[in-house]
């Protein structure tokens, strides 16, 4: 994983609740064995109508946002299907923050895990972010937000901030446990499937 | 103080404990299938890494397979790489797989309890949102994303942070148990406290109208527990669920040992504490129908559309979503939910495909014909949910009243297979999400019970099945 850096452009208003990952990337795109390339399928029916044209009315395809790196987003974003590809496709299409004012669990801890960086902000906060029409600044290290008349500090753990700031390998990570995993499973009652 | 159920498998699952940080956490279970894993296989493979307990890992195929004659091969090429991939996977690392022939495949929230690999007690994940099923029998049970799949495919474990304990309680009875029925519980619950009421925490159904419930309906209810936005849903065990799991495929040899185990200790203390609690009384609750695009934008039968003021009660971005989700649904506030007609039925699902939902349904279709202008299928859970439907003759009654009759998977629950709706077609399912094209781009999602859309078939329009001999 790529380790996140600070991140300045303008925001990407997506003035909508309750964003399902159904949404962030439909089923029929969910068949392919690798992990690059779901930029493409962000949004999809959203963003194209049935004959694959550009819906205007859609904020991604405004050209004014091709370049945003963050998406300020309505409450309990990216519920529903544990589906990582949502994930996989927001990275790929170019978005590293998402800010709003709560996510759904597993979308969350997803996030995390391929150097996303979800920010939770009180309902107030997001609104006027989704106004600002500036750049704005994320600053992990400090857990700033820099909008051209304003900073904003927001919340994070220490270890999901750690993770993000090193790019750290989880599973390595976790392997330094390993004699306690060791213990852990001469103690367990549960016995094998098979 | 007294601990919740979720508490003690909880802290008996606790591998490394740190503060203010996520705990290391030990899995027992993992249920892989084909459309969340490839990615997580590649990263072992890439890193040299081996699959540490395969013998606690078994795979099925179920979002991608056809429903239609297993002996012809699989039309769509991706499709069919994704499915020979997982075949491929489970055999290089060594993992149990119930592939496309197994008389055990099917929908792997269904095939778990089934063959006895669900246990109460123990911590199970699948990359899988549903996976909250499993805890109808006392298991803490996690949806998790792919990069997870492959930490506890490497590690058996999972770095979690503790979600909080939320109690719900069903409390009354119900009083006619075959029209209303564990569905239109947890609808009514979700209704109630909303997509994202159970947000960061796990929920644990509690009270007579839960305990009055089979093991089927159970998992009805913990399965939608992820609509509610909970990480999990769980109800305590009792005899109903150590009878259930009782000399099937999988369950371990010692089990009488491990019920005797798990009776005392398996449930909440009467001193312990929940963050968060509501409760519904289900004397009197209707059948309910979704209207919108998400579980929570759902009405009793016997109501009307909303408008999207009376629905959002003031809070400006739901009155939007209301208004978006009733132009995607083509529907207008006022219209009466028993005059919409539709033009597909879909029973099937992780939530309503087992044994009882069929049962049920069968009774509601038994010597009528579906309306002419319906099309209806049914999809079994599994394949042994298929044979022991076929043993009781219950594909002659859907077949006889027009009903396709499928083998089993995911199918039109998700519509990664070719069981999609086109576009505008309006469909009564028995599944667990009604989100814009969920079910087929354009397509237009009511949730129901497996009874209310059976009837629904018949009729062509959505009936409240209270009116009906259900008997």
């Amino acid at each position: 994983m790529e380790p996140f850096k600070s991140v300045s452009s303008i925001v990407t208003p997506l003035d909508k609740v309750n964003v399902d990952t159904d949404q962030i990337v439909p089923k029929q795109f969910l068949k392919l064995v690798q992990k690059s390339g779901f930029g493409k399928f962000l949004f999809f029916n959203w963003r194209f109508d049935e004959n694959e044209n550009k819906k205007s009315d859609f904020v991604l395809n405004d050209p004014k946002y091709e370049n945003s790196h963050i998406l300020v987003a309505g409450d309990n974003f990216g519920c529903g299907s544990s589906r990582e590809h949502a994930v996989w496709a927001l990275l790929d299409y170019g978005f590293s923050v998402i800010i709003a004012p709560s996510f759904a669990d597993i979308f969350l801890s997803n996030c995390f895990k391929n150097g996303i960086l979800p920010i939770t902000l009180d309902q107030q906060l997001v609104e006027k972010l989704q106004q600002e029409n500036g750049a704005i600044n994320i600053d992990l290290e400090n857990q700033t937000i820099k909008t051209p008349s304003e900073e904003i500090s927001f919340g994070i753990d220490s270890y999901k901030k750690k993770i993000l700031l090193e790019g750290l390998d989880d599973i390595a990570q976790t392997f330094q446990y390993e004699d306690k995993i060791s213990e852990f499973e001469k103690g367990s009652k549960v016995p094998s499937v098979l | 103080m007294g601990k919740t159920l979720f508490e003690k498998i909880w802290e008996s699952h606790i591998v490394v404990e740190k503060q203010n940080d996520p705990s290391l956490i030990y899995i027992d279970r993992h249920l892989v299938h084909e459309v969340t894993s490839p990615q997580a296989f590649e990263g072992l493979r890439m890193n040299n890494r081996k699959v540490r307990r395969p013998d606690l890992t078994i795979a099925t195929m179920d979002h991608n397979v056809p429903t239609t004659d297993r002996s012809l091969p699989i039309l769509d090429q991706t499709s069919s790489v994704q499915i020979q991939t997982l075949e491929k996977n489970c055999k290089e690392f060594g993992i149990k797989l119930f592939d496309i022939n197994s008389p055990n495949q099917g929908i792997v929230h269904v095939i778990g309890p089934q063959l006895g690999i669900t246990l109460p007690g123990t911590t199970i994940v699948c990359g899988d949102s549903h996976t909250s099923t499993h805890g109808a029998f006392g298991a803490l049970a996690l949806g998790i994303g792919t990069s997870d799949v492959e930490h506890v495919l490497a590690s058996q474990t999972m770095w979690l942070e503790k979600p909080k304990p939320f109690e719900i309680r069903v409390e009354g009875k119900r009083k006619n148990p075959h029209a209303v029925t564990a569905k239109d519980i947890v609808l009514s619950i979700i209704k109630n406290i909303g997509t994202g009421g159970g947000t960061g925490t796990v929920i644990e159904y509690r009270g007579d109208g839960i305990t009055d419930l089979s093991m089927e309906q159970r998992m009805t209810i913990c399965n939608m527990s992820i609509e509610a936005g909970a990480r999990a849903g769980l109800i305590a065990p009792d005899e109903k669920t150590f009878d259930y799991l009782r000399g099937r495929e999988y369950t371990p040899k010692n089990y009488e040992s491990l019920v005797d185990s798990w009776k005392d200790h398996l449930k909440t203390d009467g001193d312990a504490k929940f963050e968060k609690q509501f409760t519904l009384h289900i004397d009197d609750i209707a059948p309910q129908v979704s209207w919108g695009t998400n579980p929570g934008m759902t009405s009793d039968v016997t109501e009307s559309i909303p408008s999207p003021d009376e629905f959002s009660k003031g809070d400006s971005n739901q009155k939007k979503g209301a208004e978006k989700a009733l132009d995607y649904m083509g529907l207008e506030p006022g219209t009466a939910i028993e005059d919409i007609k539709i033009d597909r039925v879909f029973i099937g699902s992780c939530t309503n495909a087992r044994l009882e939902d069929l049962i049920e349904a069968s009774k509601v279709i038994k010597g009528q014909k579906i309306s002419p202008n319906v099309q209806a299928m049914v999809v079994p859970g599994s394949q042994m949910v298929k044979k022991q439907a076929e043993e009781m003759g219950l594909d002659k009654i859907f077949i006889d009243a027009n009903f396709e009759w499928r083998e089993a998977g995911c199918s039109m629950c998700l519509g990664m297979n070719p069981d999609i709706l086109s576009p505008g077609e309006r469909c009564a399912s028995t599944s667990n999400r009604n989100f814009e094209g969920r079910q087929g781009t354009g397509g237009r999602t009511h949730l129901v019970s497996p009874v209310m859309a059976a009837a629904a078939a018949i009729k062509g329009h959505f009936v409240d099945v209270r009116k009906m001999d259900l008997s």
